[in-house]
């Protein structure tokens, strides 16, 4: 019989959730702040960058990806990577449909 | 083994007596193989989230490229305040969710109680706020295929005077903006929906004493479950609300 995985349980506690709950609510009034202000088109990148490092604190802390086993890792990591395959995929074609034609 | 000798071994409880935690299901070898593997299976069920709504923020993505101005003037329409507000009531249930997984390690029965109960209320507190939003949106005609007119689009808005009325074909492509909204925070509220409901039930079975005796694989993935749901309404929340709101 193959040797079962061994990954200790780790426990986050509550201070780091508390910080992590507080750093979210700080970006979200940053974000609601930022779009008031006039960028231009770097309105969206700002918005779009704040989004990714609030979800990249929920899957780290709050969903203990930081501290999980690395086929947990893998599994998130292979999630993101399809996630933007999909999204790169379906552009290249919609931004090269019309290619040399504007 | 047969029935007799597994009669023989089985406990009052009806289960056959093993140095090993009630909760360990037979076919693995620890508590620790049992939780990856229950873990794992949340995540992939979580990849197949992530692509069915990573389809509708790619179709998001490619008609407001379409229909910028449609989608621009669509956005102004929303309540900034409520979706701000929003975003804070989900993350502060996303860490009321992961203080209940902590009660659970811990084996803290009254604080587990508590935090789901608070969960229940915050979720619940969002799904207000989406409802009143919505109930809005249809007092002013924003509801493609059941109450909509492009009255808003085609003349000055009292909310925005800034924004140039739009020609009728433009105007009518908002009903793609709010299509695209309806579905996307439709589909939200539906997990949101599920997601109240399932904590009833964990609430139910915490009051009578679970999730506080070692096993807690499904709380964990239940919070795993809670704070995906929350990290969709973190890109929903900006995509839909913010970023058209100087354009």
């Amino acid at each position: 019989m193959s040797e079962p995985t061994h990954h200790e349980q780790h426990i986050v506690t509550p201070k780091i959730y508390l910080i992590i709950g507080a750093t979210l609510l700080v970006l979200t009034g940053a974000t609601t702040a930022i779009s008031y202000v006039e960028l231009g088109v770097f309105n969206a990148v700002v918005a779009l960058a704040i989004a990714c490092i609030k979800a990249s604190l929920v899957v780290l802390f709050f969903m203990h990806v930081k501290y999980s086993s690395k086929l947990t890792k893998l599994t998130v990591a292979a999630g993101l990577f399809t996630f933007l395959v999909l999204i790169t995929m379906t552009m290249t074609d919609y931004i090269s449909r019309a290619w040399g034609l504007w | 083994m047969d029935s007799h000798a597994l009669a023989a071994q089985t406990s009052e409880t009806g289960h056959i007596e093993h140095a090993h935690p009630p909760h360990l299901r037979h076919h693995f070898e620890t508590v620790e193989q049992q939780r990856e593997a229950a873990s794992f299976g949340m995540w992939l069920f979580l990849l197949t989230e992530i692509m069915f709504f990573g389809g509708l923020f790619c179709a998001y993505l490619i008609y407001r490229n379409w229909y910028y101005p449609a989608f621009v003037v669509g956005s102004h329409q929303l309540k900034i305040w409520a979706g701000t507000t929003n975003t804070g009531v989900l993350i502060g249930s996303s860490f009321t969710m992961a203080m209940a997984v902590y009660s659970s390690q811990v084996r803290n029965r009254a604080a587990l109680i508590g935090y789901l109960l608070l969960t229940i209320v915050l979720g619940t507190v969002f799904l207000g706020i989406k409802g009143y939003e919505w109930h809005d949106e249809w007092e002013h005609h924003h509801v493609p295929g059941l109450n909509f007119s492009v009255s808003d689009f085609v003349h000055t808005s009292a909310a925005y005077p800034e924004d140039k009325p739009l020609p009728l074909d433009m105007a009518e492509k908002t009903q793609v903006y709010f299509s695209l909204y309806f579905a996307m925070t439709g589909m939200h509220a539906l997990h949101m929906i599920i997601g109240v409901s399932l904590l009833i039930i964990l609430l139910a079975q915490a009051w009578g004493g679970a999730y506080t005796d070692g096993h807690m694989t499904t709380i964990e993935n239940f919070g795993l479950y809670w704070h995906f749901v929350d990290i969709i309404w973190i890109f929903l929340f900006p995509l839909l609300y913010l970023i058209s709101r100087h354009q």
